[in-house]
């Protein structure tokens, strides 16, 4: 529990030097104190301002390529434990905060540190976290490199190397994220459930499994005659990282099971694949939504609920056969979807939480509604 | 859902004066409700009692009653104003209880007024314990496992059900549960419980578990109609369970806890609204959270806006008394706007990308002889609230803004005491919550010792003691520069060091040099605080309001709007923390300068540390800095905002104090200058002044040490007045007798006045005290009132019963009064407030004291001269002459306006309960009418005083005042009163006719007058003291039974006289008048 005086003038020294940097490829450049794993990255800085739930952020799929910088400032104080994680792994570039402490919580089993340093991804510290999140709301989500090797670099070089960097648009990062191999949770259930998996979040899993459902989740290329020839109950569209538009093979798949009449519904990554399914745009927001406090209306109720979200890009221009279900009420973009005429519905902002308010969860309620009448 | 349109009057109840546990908060909240009312077109009638207050302004509601807050005032205005609805929610615990007896009045049902914002049934469930922990235990939520038992065969069988140690015991139906204890082991419990059976009347013993060391969190609920609700904030106190979270150093927004946990504590806390049947508005809800097993329990939930509200608001920049308002005729959050956004919705959750803390202000020193231990009973009379960008830089600014003298976490040259302990005494001072422990934790974390040790002894949460640790160890890195020089060098120490909240003192002093050349090396280094903006969303949209902290930790938020379209900025800096001698009325002050300057075409700057109030509320100024009231924080601001001019004058002693450091730091003070402020309080300069003027002083002379003040006092003659200079409250003031006394109580006064000369006047007995506040503009002076004192000299200013217009002076008197005030404003090139304090003997007329600054009656004044004196005060001071500012004459009042203070005796148990010239009230009260009597009576009431109707009065006179006392006696019997007495003052009322009963005196026998008050017999306590009075310690313990039973008890003469007065008033009257401030002032 108590740090060694020693460790504490080390600490203090490197808290001086700020030798790590973020380095955007607008040529901005943010120093700091190197944490977590000591390797170089590159990936999209983005910002999340929810006050809690680090761990979850880390363990969420649909980071995979950004660097999140945490707006609150003092992170890693329950440490991480083995129950709060959202999938196997690390699948964001790095992590940027103000300040990375020691943790102090009965279920903590390490400390942030050391949960990034094992699983193999670099953060850093004493960034103004502010001035960034300024910048990218300024600016733009940007390419960004980030230096916590000890091999010196300069400034001018991370820049270049952020440029270099192939960066998210038009990548198709849910193939990196999604399971090798079919797998089942939850074996028992009144629903059978195929799970289209773009990089799920365990939460949603634990949800469809609280609603009845036993899952089978699949690879994102798992073609749609093989999904369908399981004879599910319904089908759902996980969550998963990047762009939406380099995954046409996942929107023909869902244009084709649209048509079996199967009951369908999709989360965040997965209901802009439906959109674009159904002829819907899509497009990229400014610096995203990420955090746990965005207000949305539910259209058919008025009631707003707070909700947690994770997106870069956000449906545009719904054609007829789409209505929208939710609006996002800071800056009026679709939050959610149902089709006129099929059994189709889905959700832009994330109902299982995890992390974030929990009162959307009952936001699996209509799908399981629609599996009862399929059935 | 849009507002509704079937109600159009509303009813809002204030919180009556400020005590220990309802502070300026609620003038906070009752602001801004009815702001938010009468913008959207409802009328808004208002009820407080409190003059200090910014709600009580008349301008502020469509009709105002400054009147007490009983039942039977309320049902007069209810009758009169006929409001279609009552919002109970704003104002504290006593709008709550109040609109609460109305409602089992039948008062509310027979008028057809509506509750909003909470309904009867909700309220009750929330305040009774029994019926709360049902509505939990419904819901499945865990609350503290608890039995009761009659026999120690019983007690046991409890303590096995709930089977954790320690217990506490508490014995059923005794005052102030004494008798009780926590148990930590079987033995101990079974003396306990014995003892506590014997204690109980009822034979019975609660036994509860302990969460003790519990972490302790509060979450702020914002609900709709519609069912939508939000957590505008979660704090958590770093101070374990144990602590009142009142006096709990608190953290927002919560560190600890995972967000599973987070998640379930907020879906919990609104399932205990809904359980509750809240229907709109804000609330707060308390858990605690056993750090080993994460068990958590409800401890309570308050249905209306709180302490904890305000200081959420303050610390997200969500206005949750305005929107609890809006809510609660009907609006919905998602109809209402973010006010700091301008764009998005108020159904959001607050993300904070800084840390804040809240550090209580404690004033034990007034109390001599009470216990200083921390526990379940608020003792702090005010808080400072610090933003930092991390948890070490909020609390150092949090600690300094306290103004305790501290410069942050230690390292000020004020470690000494802590310094002087032995490790054992340390351990206890570590174990034992008390003001002092977080400089406890200091040294503790100085000697080495580990975070493990200092955790198993105050169960403080690691996570916040690492923080303290490194912060205490860092000071050795800093040492380790040499000089200032060295640092300012030394680039990222410096800003490292900066960054960690050191001040520039704290700096100073570890480098063995002053804090000046300490900011100067800094500043021409380059390190200099950048500024973020509580915009409530973490950054992620723009904010329009120009609400900012100070940090040297990052967060560069773009400057302010250049200054453009006005005539410059100008900055007011506020009162700080509350405490006794200063508190809302110079908050009053500084936000009536502000509304004053903005629309004077000024932009008003204000910088404050003090969450409670309605200057740090963002729409009361142009810009909002929330800052410690330091030279180092003030400066920086002052330059940033390219500020034309500061006003040190309204804030009270705090911005006082700084005055000489912000002009030597090159900041223009506006109004009367500091020199001249200084030559107020500088003896020798005054006397030749008043000399000059031709005003007599009681003779006086100055002290520097407690042999001097021996000497000075036997030249002048006893009895005297010892009080150190420059201090407010008359800290350490008192009235010496006797020689025999005067050195004990003269070194006390030396210790206060820290190096500072220590004042010696002769005492006028029996004088008649003024107090005059008056505004000059350099070229002519008006005098705003003047006002009597009812006690007679020799009690604090702040602690005196007043009343305006003057009842017992001349004409001619008054006219010399005013004379002098025009004289000494001019002597003092006064340009703005000023002052006096006068003493009238004999148609003479004696200077006790000028303060050329707003005192804490000008709010009293101007609500009862219908104009606000620090508005036309700080017009005065921007450079506008008295006939612009509008005041050319001072008014003449066709009714009387009575104060009357409120004191917090009942909260420190052992502290002496007499009025001395050291102020110890907390908050003020004021009665209005045609009738001085009634305007007297009603300050009474208001103050908590209900006289009572018929009944026996105890009356224990000194000689000096059997004669007129039998005459008020007199005048008693004949509306049907009784009376006991002690012997001597028996016999005085037998020579006049009365026939009372005699008591015995304590040591005599029995009955006496302490068993009279026990057994309820006595309505009324009249105790005077001085020559041929009861002994003292019979005296004190007439007055502490009294005060204890609540039986009302009046202690000086005039004030008996003056109630007498009012009681055949009132009885003439035939039932309670009340007035509107609007009407009142329609008269003048």
């Amino acid at each position: 529990m108590t740090e060694p005086i020693e460790s504490l003038r080390l600490r203090w020294a490197e808290e001086r030097a700020r030798t790590a940097f973020l380095a955007l490829a607008d040529g901005t450049v943010f120093r700091g104190t190197a944490f977590g794993a000591r390797c170089d990255m590159a990936g999209e800085a983005v910002f999340n301002t929810g006050m809690a739930g680090y761990q979850e952020i880390l363990t969420d799929p649909s980071y995979a390529g950004q660097f999140v910088v945490l707006t609150a400032p003092e992170i890693g104080n329950y440490g991480c434990n083995p129950d709060d994680t959202e999938s196997a792994g690390l699948w964001l570039s790095g992590l940027v905060v103000r300040d990375a402490n020691p943790p102090s919580n009965y279920r903590a089993a390490e400390s942030l540190d050391a949960y990034l340093a094992r699983h193999g991804r670099p953060g850093i510290r004493d960034v103004d976290t502010r001035a960034l999140t300024l910048h990218i709301r300024e600016h733009g989500a940007q390419k960004a490199w980030l230096h916590v090797e000890d091999t010196p670099m300069t400034e001018a070089e991370g820049v270049a190397r952020a440029r270099a960097w192939e960066g998210l648009d038009g990548q198709d990062y849910a193939a990196r994220v999604t399971a090798e191999q079919p797998y089942v949770f939850n074996a028992e259930g009144r629903f059978a459930v195929t799970l289209w998996d773009f990089g799920v979040k365990t939460n949603i899993l634990r949800c469809l499994a609280q609603a009845g459902c036993r899952v089978t989740v699949v690879p994102a290329k798992t073609p749609a005659a093989e999904v369908l020839a399981g004879h599910p109950d319904g089908i759902f569209l996980s969550n998963g990282p990047a762009d939406p538009s380099a995954v046409t093979y996942a929107q023909e798949a869902i244009a084709e099971v649209l048509r079996s009449g199967i009951p369908l519904m999709g989360i965040c990554l997965g209901h802009q694949l439906l959109g674009l399914a159904c002829g819907a745009r899509c497009g990229r927001l400014p610096f995203g939504h990420h955090g746990c406090n965005h207000p949305v209306r539910d259209l058919r109720t008025g009631r707003v609920l707070i909700t947690s979200q994770n997106h870069n890009y956000a449906l545009t221009a719904l054609p007829d056969c789409l209505e929208e279900t939710f609006v996002n009420l800071n800056d009026g973009t679709v939050e959610g979807i149902r089709h006129r005429e099929l059994p189709a519905l889905s959700i832009q902002f994330h109902p299982e939480a995890a992390p974030g308010p929990h009162e959307a969860q009952a936001l699996f309620r209509p799908f399981v509604s629609l599996m009862e009448r399929h059935q | 859902m849009p507002k509704r349109t079937d109600i159009r009057k509303i009813l809002l109840i204030g919180s009556g004066p400020i005590v220990i546990g309802q502070g300026c908060e609620f003038d906070y909240s009752g602001t801004q409700a009815c702001k938010a009312l009468r913008r959207e077109g409802y009328e808004v009638v208002l009820v407080n009692s409190n003059p200090a207050t910014i709600m009580t302004d008349p301008v502020t509601a469509d009709r105002t009653y400054v009147e007490p807050m009983t039942p039977e005032a309320l049902e007069a205005i209810i009758a009169r104003e006929r409001p279609d609805a009552l919002l109970p929610t704003l104002g504290g615990q006593t709008a709550l209880n109040l609109a609460m007896e109305l409602y089992r009045r039948g008062i509310l049902g027979r008028y057809g007024v509506e509750l909003i914002g909470a309904n009867a049934a909700g309220i009750e469930r929330a305040e009774d314990r029994q019926k709360f922990k049902e509505a939990m235990l419904a819901i499945g939520l865990d609350v503290p496992r608890s039995g009761s038992a009659h026999t120690p065969e019983e007690a046991r069988e409890v303590a096995a059900r709930i089977g954790t140690w320690p217990l506490i015991i508490r014995p059923g139906f005794t005052l102030g549960g004494t008798g009780g204890g926590i148990a930590e082991d079987p033995e101990s419990f079974e003396r306990i419980v014995r003892g506590g059976l014997d204690a109980s009347p009822t034979s019975e013993v609660l036994i509860e578990e302990s969460l003790l060391g519990w972490k302790e969190y509060e979450m702020e609920v914002v609900c709709d109609r519609a069912g939508n609700a939000v957590i505008v904030c979660s704090i958590e106190n770093l101070d374990p369970m144990g602590v009142h979270t009142g006096d709990s150093i608190t953290v927002a927004p919560i560190q600890t806890l995972t967000d599973a946990e987070y998640q379930a504590m907020r879906d919990d806390s609104f399932a205990v609204m809904r359980a509750i049947g809240i229907a709109t508005g804000g609330s707060n809800v308390q858990w605690a959270v056993d750090p080993k097993t994460g068990r958590r329990i409800i401890i309570e939930m308050n249905p209306r806006v709180s302490r904890s509200s305000a200081l959420a608001s303050k610390a997200t920049g969500f206005p949750i008394a305005k929107i609890a308002a809006l809510l609660a005729v009907g609006f919905t959050l998602d109809e209402l706007k973010n006010d700091i956004t301008g764009t998005t919705p108020a159904s959001f959750e607050p993300a904070l990308d800084y840390v804040v803390v809240k550090a209580p202000r404690f004033t034990f020193e007034k109390f001599h002889g009470s216990d200083d231990t921390l526990g379940t009973q608020m003792k702090s009379v005010g808080e400072a609230m610090a933003i930092g960008r991390t948890f070490r830089e909020a609390l150092q600014k949090a600690l300094r803004s306290l103004e305790t003298g501290r410069g942050g976490f230690g390292a000020d040259g004020k470690d000494g005491p802590m310094q002087a302990l032995g490790d054992e005494a340390l351990g206890k001072a570590v174990a034992r919550p008390t003001a002092e422990r977080i400089f406890a934790l200091h040294e503790a974390f100085r000697r080495g010792w580990s975070v493990e040790r200092v955790h198993a002894l105050c169960a403080i949460d690691p996570w916040f003691l690492r923080h303290l640790r490194e912060l205490a160890l860092f000071e050795d890195e800093i040492t380790a520069a040499g000089t200032p020089e060295a640092l300012a060098a030394d680039l990222p120490l410096l800003r490292q060091t900066k960054a960690f909240g050191f001040s520039d003192r704290q700096i100073a002093w570890l480098l063995k040099s002053d804090e000046a050349a300490v900011r100067a090396l800094r500043r021409k280094a380059g390190v200099k605080p950048v500024y973020g903006a509580v915009d409530t969303c973490a950054g992620e949209f723009a904010a329009r309001t120009p609400y900012y902290y100070g940090t040297y930790g990052g967060a560069a938020d773009p400057e302010g709007p250049a200054p453009a379209d006005h005539r410059g900025a100008i900055l007011i800096v506020g009162g700080g923390p509350n405490r006794i001698g200063q508190g809302i009325e110079f908050d009053y002050c500084c936000c009536q300068a502000a509304y004053a300057l903005r629309e004077a075409g000024y932009r008003v700057v204000m910088i404050n540390s003090n969450p409670e109030t309605v200057s740090t509320d963002y729409d009361t100024s142009d810009a909002l800095y929330f800052e410690p009231l330091t030279a180092e924080d003030i400066v920086p601001v002052y330059e940033r905002e390219h500020c034309i001019g500061a006003i040190v004058q309204f804030g009270g002693q705090t911005p006082l104090n700084l005055a000489r450091s912000l002009q030597a730091a090159g900041v223009n003070i506006l109004g009367t200058s500091p020199d001249d402020i200084d030559r107020a309080e500088d003896r020798d300069a005054f006397k030749q002044l008043a000399e000059r003027i031709g005003i007599r002083q009681p003779a006086s002379g100055i002290a520097l040490t407690a042999a001097d003040a021996q000497r000075i006092a036997g030249e002048i003659g006893y009895p005297v007045l010892v009080r150190p200079s420059f201090v407010l409250g008359g800290r350490g003031m008192v009235i010496v007798r006797q020689e025999a006394d005067l050195l004990d109580l003269a070194e006390q006064a030396v210790a206060v006045a820290e190096g500072k000369p220590i004042l010696i006047d002769r005492f006028l007995e029996n004088a008649v005290e003024l107090d005059v506040d008056c505004v000059s503009d350099g070229t002519d002076t008006v005098v705003g009132a003047i006002l009597e004192h009812v006690e007679p000299a020799g009690i604090h200013s702040g602690d005196a019963a007043c009343v305006t217009p003057p009842i017992s002076l001349s004409p001619a008197v008054l006219e010399r009064v005013r004379g002098y005030a025009r004289a000494f404003a001019e002597g003092l090139h006064v340009r703005g407030l000023m002052n006096l304090q006068l003493a009238v003997k004999d148609e003479e007329v004696y200077m006790i004291e000028v303060n050329p600054r707003a005192s804490r009656t000008v709010p009293f004044i101007s609500k009862a001269i219908g104009i606000s004196l620090a508005a036309v005060a700080a017009r005065v001071m921007a450079g506008e002459t008295l006939a612009e500012a509008g005041l050319t004459r001072e008014p003449v009042l066709p009714y009387y306006a009575a104060k009357e203070a409120v004191f917090p005796f009942a909260r420190f148990p052992g502290a002496q309960i007499v009025l001395t010239p050291e102020m110890k009230s907390t908050g003020e009260v004021m009665g209005l009418s045609p009738s001085c009597g009634i305007a007297y009576l009603k300050s009474q009431q208001a103050a908590g005083t209900c006289l009572p109707e018929r009944g026996t009065v105890l009356l224990s006179l000194c000689d000096a005042d059997k004669a007129a006392g039998t005459r008020a006696a007199l005048r008693l019997a004949e509306l049907g009163y009784d009376f006991v007495a002690t012997r001597g003052t028996a016999t005085a009322l037998w020579e006049a006719g009365l026939r009372p009963r005699a008591v015995f005196r304590v040591s005599e026998g029995h009955p006496n007058a302490v068993d009279l008050i026990r057994s309820g017999d006595v309505a009324w306590v009249v105790n005077t003291v001085g020559h041929g009075a009861l002994p003292a310690d019979e005296g004190r313990r007439i007055r502490s039974e009294a005060l204890l039973h609540g039986v009302p008890m009046t202690t000086v003469l005039e004030g008996f006289a003056a109630a007498v007065e009012g009681l055949a008033a009132s009885k003439a009257a035939g039932g309670p008048e009340v007035h509107s401030l609007q009407e009142l002032h329609a008269r003048l």
